[in-house]
């Protein structure tokens, strides 16, 4: 697989779907290509976030610890996905461990060439934020579910 | 210092002046003579003067002066006339070589003289420069005070050998001169004497204005270089504040000042000349003219005209010469002046509280009375506080930022003085102890530690070089050199002090001599938390296995421990140097030594400009592959990055080609796809390129396994190749050697991680340091790390590290008192405060005074003391 072959992937990946292919292959040369068995672990829960990762093939669990201590697998992530990207934003340790559910191939971005690819092509920029409002309108809807529910529940 | 320049020649040199001077007068009865001999030859044998009644003439008669007795004391030489001619003349020529070995002599001790007093001046003007105070320093500008010790005092040095010994020898022979003139013929001596005194007039006055541009030129130069410092200095905000052009145009306006003044000096300096040319040339008109004219009247004979105008001929060098150097006196009066004037400071510390000597330990109280401390503006940081605590104390100094608590730890150390008020320290006042006691039982670590451009390990022991412990072993030849250096210093009044000797106190250090040293050191790195940041230097650095035998070999050690447990752990993460194989992880280059290159003929960047390898590469049928191997990459790099501006991370980061040649591949790959061929250079830039890849980094698809298996055989045919001079230029690898030209960590390693493998780099770390604990190799290792060079005011380290380093310093003075203002700054408050909690621990009895950030702890200190406004916190 060479870096044609990973700019095809990208496309493939609705964040990237819109950018220019130029450029989706210098995202491509600044990322280091990865390949890990399953059960293989991409990034620890409580690690700085100090890269994010595109999943190229295979597919991830995302696990989280809860406070008791048990793993729970909270999501599946497909291939062509980005992620990591939010722990990378916001400077902060990882809120979930990602693990390889099949043989998985990924590309890891470094947290700086990330932010200079954010500066470089608003349209990233763009969608990023895109994604981001889309995650707050679910969490919103998400609370009033359980407001909701509580209330039902005479519990409010 | 001495106001005038005289005064401090004749000061410093007064002997060696004398000396000159006894040559100078020495010389003048033989260069009359030497004037005189002309008229002799051409009146005597060539004319036959004398020796019309006979054959022969008497020569060389000796007589003593009337007022001697006139006795004659050597009846001379009687010579017939051809004898009598070769006589002479070979007198005139042992008199040239008695002249010319006078001044030889004369000048080789001006010189000597005028070294060593510019020796004399440099060293006391750094001697100034050490005892500044504090307030005085911030004042001054570096570059300014740099170029001022370096190049404006250099004339003096020049002048020092002529400021007595130039007029009186010029003045000498000058006067020489016009006495045989005036022997010869009042009237032609009293014409040269007029002409003379034109230019010794005239010329001073024409030349006065020149004198004043002077000063200004260098005035305007000065600011220059100071500007310039500046710039380089802001180099970094200029462009944050895009004020590149404002800078431009400040230098511009300076460098059309110097321009104008320089050329109105070049101006009136050859209008000087010419006038001097002119006055100098239309002397021997007279000559010629009257000279001819008494001479044919036979008021003067021939032997005469030739001998005086031989002697004019002379006469105007010297007389310019003078003329020079009452002009180069003047100069170098006000060069003095304006030296003088930037380092006769007001007040300049004592320099007895430099002298060494055995300070003894710090005890008793620390008192800060009424203490009223101001900045530069006026400001008071502190307004009349008092405060004291044991020596032994652990004081906190607490409070809001600028509230008085920087400003009173910078007190206690002597950083800033008082305006009023007093600091004792066992009941006396701080100011009058030697700054040995000051210096060395108290350590003051502030935020802006200056860290110099030497090794960690000279950066650390800095503060324990305060005088020369033991003297220096010299044996043999090198003995009597040292000797010599050591006079020839004290001649010229510089420090008695051998910086070659052994400088550091091993007894405050904890340790018994040399040899101890990094481990002792290391203890404070730890403290510091810089230990983990020194062990990382060393795994990077170089090592040199001649250095420590036993080391290399441990480290060979390390190399199949690591090889063993990465096997154990079945993690394929390395893949290894073998010479019967392409490693795929490494770049062509690489692979293609399978070595490291030593200096430049061999490294990757110029492989493609190596005659051997590119004869070799040619001869295999690799050009082309390399060929077309580069342009696949240019054609990449071109297509990704031809959009990004020229300053872009990525270009330094990631990219094969350079910013500034980016346009430059560009137009090669255009002509390529116009079907046009590349000129031999280009081919080559082009083939460079291919240098540095690796198909696993750079993922690009270029390299396939047929041309892999090919570069791997010219491998083996390099190597054959290349005649043993230029085997030594590349360190080969070898399963078997420590490889000195490779880090210690890729020694370890002996092979390229593999890319692909997330958490690599972790799992490699975790196995070697088990490996390096399980050698003991940790000290080792620490100590190549110490070798690390810090950059020019430690600019190769994060602004952490040079934190850490600067109180890692101060710990290694082991200091009664320890003072940290504001030095960690920089740091996250948990690593603060670990710091903060390992310095507390182990100085128990010892103390120590910090400046507490917003929110941290007080429950470690003996004492809390709060600042705010200036005043202690609390009271009004």
């Amino acid at each position: 697989m060479s870096i044609i072959d990973e700019v095809e992937a990208l496309r493939r990946v609705p964040y990237f779907a819109t950018m220019d292919p130029v450029k989706l292959k210098l995202l491509a040369f600044a990322s280091d290509r990865f390949q890990l068995p399953a059960g293989g672990v991409i990034c620890h829960q409580g690690e700085p976030g100090d890269a994010a990762y595109i999943l190229l093939d295979g597919e991830a669990d995302i696990v989280v610890k809860t406070n008791d201590g048990r793993q729970l697998t909270v999501a599946k992530v497909p291939k062509n996905t980005f992620i990591g990207e939010m722990a990378v934003l916001r400077n902060a340790p990882r809120n979930a461990t990602v693990v390889a559910a099949s043989p998985i191939t990924a590309l890891k971005v470094g947290k700086d060439a990330f932010y200079q690819l954010l500066r470089d092509v608003p349209q990233l920029a763009f969608e990023v934020m895109r994604e981001l409002a889309e995650r707050v309108e679910d969490t919103t809807a998400k609370l009033r579910d359980a407001r909701a529910k509580l209330d039902a529940a005479g519990l409010s | 210092m001495e106001r005038r320049l005289f005064t401090y020649i004749w000061r410093h040199s007064l002997g060696e002046q004398l000396r000159v001077l006894t040559l100078i007068v020495l010389s003048l009865p033989f260069y009359f003579l030497s004037l005189n001999l002309p008229k002799l030859i051409v009146n005597g044998p060539i004319q036959g003067g004398g020796f019309e009644n006979g054959a022969s003439r008497t020569y060389y008669v000796v007589t003593l002066p009337d007022w001697l007795g006139g006795a004659q004391v050597f009846d001379g030489l009687t010579l017939d006339r051809m004898s009598a001619l070769f006589a002479l003349s070979f007198s005139f020529l042992a008199l040239v070589c008695i002249n010319g070995l006078f001044k030889y002599r004369i000048n080789v001790m001006k010189g000597q003289m005028g070294e060593r007093l510019l020796r004399r001046l440099r060293y006391e003007l750094v001697d100034r420069v050490l005892r500044f105070y504090p307030a005085r320093l911030r004042r001054t500008k570096p570059a300014e005070v740099a170029s001022m010790v370096k190049d404006e005092v250099e004339p003096l040095g020049g002048f020092v050998g002529e400021a007595f010994a130039t007029p009186a020898y010029l003045g000498g022979q000058a006067a020489t001169a016009v006495v045989f003139i005036m022997l010869q013929s009042v009237f032609l001596g009293a014409v040269a004497v007029g002409i003379v005194s034109i230019q010794a007039f005239l010329i001073p006055y024409l030349r006065k204005p020149i004198l004043a541009l002077g000063r200004q030129r260098q005035l305007t130069a000065r600011e220059l270089s100071g500007r310039v410092g500046e710039i380089v200095d802001a180099a970094a905000d200029i462009q944050a504040n895009d004020t590149s052009n404002w800078e431009r145009a400040d230098i511009t306006r300076r460098l059309g000042r110097i321009f104008d003044i320089r050329f109105e000096i070049y101006r009136r300096k050859f209008f000087v000349k010419f006038l001097n040319n002119f006055l100098a040339q239309v002397t021997p008109f007279f000559f010629y003219a009257v000279g001819g004219y008494y001479a044919i009247h036979g008021e003067l004979s021939i032997g005469q005209l030739v001998a005086v105008i031989a002697a004019y001929k002379d006469l105007p060098a010297p007389v310019k010469e003078l003329l020079d150097w009452y002009l180069e006196k003047q100069d170098a009066q006000i060069k003095y002046e304006q030296v003088v004037e930037q380092f006769g400071a007001d007040r300049l510390i004592d320099p007895r509280a430099h002298a060494p000597l055995e300070p003894p330990p710090l005890s008793g109280r620390i008192e800060v009375r009424e203490a009223t401390v101001a900045d530069d503006t006026g400001a008071r940081l502190l307004d009349g506080v008092s405060f004291d605590f044991e020596v032994t104390d652990h004081v906190g100094l607490a409070g809001p930022p600028g509230g008085g608590k920087e400003a009173a730890a910078a007190l206690i150390a002597r950083q800033v003085s008082v305006r009023s008020g007093q600091v004792l320290i066992a009941g006396q006042a701080i100011d009058g102890l030697p700054q040995a006691l000051t210096g060395r039982r108290i350590a003051y670590v502030g935020q802006e530690a200056y860290l110099f451009g030497a090794s960690l390990k000279d950066n650390l022991l800095y503060g324990l070089r305060n005088q020369p412990r033991g003297a220096a072993n010299y044996d043999g030849p090198a003995r009597q050199i040292a000797m010599a250096r050591q006079a020839e210093s004290a001649r010229a009044g510089n420090a008695p002090y051998d910086a070659e000797a052994d400088w550091i106190d091993y007894r405050v250090l904890g340790c018994d001599g040399p040899a101890g040293v990094d481990g002792c050191l290391m203890r404070s790195v730890a403290m510091a938390g810089l230990d983990a940041d020194v062990f990382r230097f060393g795994l990077q650095g170089r090592f040199d296995p001649d250095d420590a035998p036993a080391v290399a070999e441990r480290l060979l050690k390390a190399r199949s421990l690591f090889m063993e447990r990465e096997m154990r752990e079945q993690v394929d993460i390395i893949e290894p140097f073998d010479v019967t194989r392409y490693n795929s992880q490494a770049s062509i280059a690489e692979n293609l030594l399978f070595g490291v290159a030593i200096g430049q003929d061999y490294a990757p960047a110029n492989l493609s400009h190596n005659r051997r390898v590119m004869n070799l590469l040619e001869r295999e049928q690799l050009v082309q592959p390399l060929f077309t191997l580069g342009r696949g990459i240019a054609e990449t790099m071109v297509e990704i990055f031809r959009g990004l501006p020229p300053d872009h991370p990525f270009f330094a980061q990631f990219s094969f080609i350079a910013a500034a040649d980016l346009p430059l591949f560009e137009a090669m790959l255009g002509r390529l796809d116009g079907g046009q061929a590349l000129n031999p250079e280009q081919r080559l830039k082009m083939i460079g390129l291919g240098f540095a890849y690796s198909e696993a980094r750079h993922r690009l698809g270029l390299l396939d396994d047929a041309l892999r298996q090919r570069l791997l055989a010219a491998r083996a045919l390099l190597r054959d190749s290349l005649p043993q001079s230029e085997k030594a230029k590349i360190a080969f690898y070898d399963a078997g050697a420590y490889n000195e030209a490779a880090s210690v960590e890729d020694n370890i390693l002996f092979g390229r991680i593999v890319y692909g493998v997330p958490s690599a780099q972790q799992r490699i770390e975790a196995i070697l340091l088990q490996v390096i604990t399980d050698l003991n190799l940790k000290g080792d290792i620490a100590r190549i790390g110490l070798g690390f060079s810090a950059g020019a005011a430690g600019k190769r380290l994060t602004p952490s590290q040079r934190q850490r380093l600067a109180l890692a310093r101060a710990l290694v003075k082991s200091p009664d008192l320890l003072i940290v203002n504001g030095a960690l700054a920089v740091l996250d408050p948990a690593a603060q405060g670990d710091i903060l909690r390992r310095v507390l621990d182990a100085r128990k009895g010892r103390g120590v005074v910090w400046t507490l950030g917003p929110g941290q702890d007080h429950a470690p200190f003996d004492r809390v003391i709060g600042f705010e406004g200036g005043r202690l916190a609390g009271s009004a």
